[in-house]
């Protein structure tokens, strides 16, 4: 992932570091006007744009116009092929597959955004934390990065996640007990927003320290600290504006990361609870019938695989819009 | 350079014992047991008990976490509560190598062909080639291994015929296209997008455009002088890539029956079987830890002008 965002050498000239902080806003509109213009000229980023807005305006408004609710059974019509009454056909139980897979297209975005902002959160306070203020602080929280790193990080997902899975759901609560129902009206998707918020925020975190470390030796920081400014007017009118660049990348490719994620802890029954349908459990429940009915599992594959291209690509034409000296000519 | 691995595997030990802590922890805190009901399978409370004593489960935790670690420290990881009367250790060399084999394959293919990717993508900068290369990489990195390998299943599978759907007769079977090629395709993409990135850092260098000036032909540049150089950064992330193929193949696995330590392991976990999940977390964590070490010791290897004090 971190070959994508290579912090160092961002020599942007950025004037408006030094000037009063009346005029901050006009001069880094410039900039963040400049880099929409690169994005536009992007085809490959702005179709991403225009699927993934599409697919989420669909998400949203999709049962006012579904004829079928995504949990109605019809053991009459199971595994029904593609026809005029189902587009996509039906599933083992009789579901219609249109309708769950734009509800779950809801899941695979929500989580994609929520669990990408809790991560980036984590992320960027602990990176600012570890490079602003250095010494022990740094070390520790460096260590624990990297002994997580040393971590196969889908198995540390796994664990993290059947742990919270069993405190928020089980029989026998445990001391997340309190929020064990907001848990169930989410359908599991909050076990799936913690899970992911505790071990995916390295990246960012080394990422923004990186960043801060850079920055912080900078002759505008050091010109702002001799006159006078603290260390939160330091971090807030410098140190964060000037990381926020490769954190919107960062996160950008770190939302089609978390609804992978989520798709593969709901593939092997961690994720969401049924029957919430989840792409990638509607993947898991395809496996079972992939020799007789393959239908059913290439909706939500294909589906899947799209949104997590339109990211990946909406990701990349964000990082060379952000930063046009990384894009060689 | 000695004081330098020393010092590396030195710190491996911290590390690995953090692992440990979290693993075993989270496991014990987590509700539920290895014997609990389950409908099908009355357990009577006695011999719940009885289970319970013979297993060491009613010792007060941090003796249980201090005889767990003495006995892996001995490369004893355990009795597995799943299948009794075998260990951790016997059930990890029946099914890991089988992931090894599956992982190392898999690198192979995404090496061996991602990196010629890359380098011809690289080249060809800015035209057909390497758009279509490119766009091609996006596919691969952004489609899910447990997607590839059932779009794969239904096509030549189901559809063509030309390969079994699941099962698993050994590497060199028509059994193992599918997991290998939907366990490599991930690492494929990404090796190819940092093929073409160092290749194009190199390919500009002086040195090769004084090859060029020389009259050398184009692939001999590039196969001579300019891919020793270009594979550097390529090394690193291979290892990082061979450590997430060997851990990471429990989706492959699963969906096309692979009877290997990954699917294993997801069903370990879902039956509370700690041995087995302590005993392979710990593994597949030294493997990474070893892998990336390796990487970095392989740089000095390649490059010269990289030394470790």
């Amino acid at each position: 992932m971190s070959e994508r965002i290579s912090g160092e050498s961002r020599a942007r000239p950025q004037p408006q570091i030094v000037s009063p902080p009346g005029r901050r806003s006009s001069v880094s509109r410039g900039f963040w006007t400049d880099a929409w213009r690169r994005l536009v000229r992007n085809p490959l980023a702005m179709a991403s744009l225009s699927f993934l807005s599409f697919l989420a305006l669909l998400a949203v408004v999709a049962p006012v116009f579904l004829p079928y609710s995504h949990e109605k059974q019809d053991l009459l019509a199971l595994y029904a092929s593609p026809s005029a009454a189902h587009w996509l056909g039906t599933d083992h139980l009789g579901r219609d597959l249109l309708s769950r897979l734009l509800i779950g297209a809801r899941i695979s975005l929500t989580v994609g955004l929520v669990a990408e902002c809790i991560i980036i959160s984590i992320g960027t306070a602990l990176g600012l934390v570890a490079g602003y203020s250095g010494g022990w602080v740094d070390s520790l929280i460096m260590r624990v990065v990297d002994a997580l790193y040393a971590f196969p990080d889908l198995l540390l997902i796994i664990i993290v996640m059947s742990y919270l899975k069993a405190q928020l759901g089980g029989s026998t609560l445990g001391w997340l007990a309190p929020f064990a129902g907001m848990n169930k009206a989410l359908g599991g998707l909050l076990g799936v927003f913690i899970a992911l918020g505790l071990t995916s925020w390295l990246t960012t975190c080394r990422l923004v320290r990186g960043q801060v470390l850079s920055l912080r030796e900078r002759e505008y920081v050091e010109a702002a600290r001799a006159l006078g400014a603290g260390s939160g007017h330091v971090i807030r009118a410098h140190l964060l504006p000037n990381t926020l660049g490769p954190i919107l990348v960062a996160a950008t490719l770190g939302v089609p990361n978390a609804i992978l994620l989520e798709a593969s802890l709901s593939f092997i029954g961690l994720g969401v609870d049924p029957p919430m349908p989840s792409w990638g459990l509607m993947i898991s429940e395809g496996v079972q019938a992939v020799q007789s009915y393959p239908h059913v599992i290439l909706a939500p594959a294909i589906a899947v695989s799209l949104t997590l291209l339109a990211f990946n690509f909406l990701g990349d034409g964000l990082r060379d819009a952000l930063d046009p000296l990384l894009k060689r000519a | 350079m000695r004081g330098y691995v020393l010092r590396r595997l030195l710190a491996l030990i911290p590390t690995l014992l953090l692992i440990y802590t979290i693993v075993f922890f989270l496991m014990r805190a987590t509700p539920g047991g290895p014997w609990d009901e389950t409908g099908t399978r009355p357990v009577f409370p006695e011999v719940k008990a009885n289970l319970m004593k013979k297993y060491h489960l009613t010792d007060p935790l941090w003796k249980q976490y201090v005889d767990y670690l003495a006995g892996a420290l001995h490369g004893d990881l355990g009795p597995s509560y799943r299948q009794r009367g075998r260990t951790v250790n016997e059930i990890i060399a029946d099914f890991f190598p089988i992931s090894l084999r599956l992982g190392l394959a898999a690198m192979a293919v995404a090496i061996g062909c991602g990196v010629p990717l890359g380098f011809l993508a690289a080249v060809r900068q800015d035209t057909r080639v390497d758009r279509g290369l490119m766009f091609l990489a996006v596919i691969g990195i952004s489609t899910p291994s447990f997607v590839v390998a059932t779009v794969l299943i239904v096509v030549f599978g189901v559809y063509l015929r030309w390969v079994p759907t699941s099962g698993w007769a050994g590497l060199l079977s028509r059994q193992a296209l599918i997991p290998v090629f939907a366990l490599a395709l991930w690492p494929l993409a990404a090796v190819a997008r940092y093929a073409r990135s160092s290749m194009l850092d190199v390919i500009r260098a002086d040195y090769v455009r004084t090859a060029k000036a020389k009259g050398l032909r184009e692939l001999a540049i590039v196969v001579r002088h300019a891919a020793k150089n270009a594979l550097i950064p390529v090394v690193t992330i291979a290892g990082v890539y061979l450590a997430f193929v060997v851990t990471g193949s429990f989706y492959v696995e699963s969906v096309t029956g692979v009877p290997g330590l990954g699917r294993y392991l997801v069903l370990s976990i879902s039956a509370r079987d700690y041995p087995v999940i302590m005993g392979t977390t710990l593994l597949l964590a030294i493997i990474v830890m070893v892998v990336n070490l390796i990487v970095d010791l392989s740089y000095a290897l390649l490059d010269p002008r990289i030394r470790y004090e």
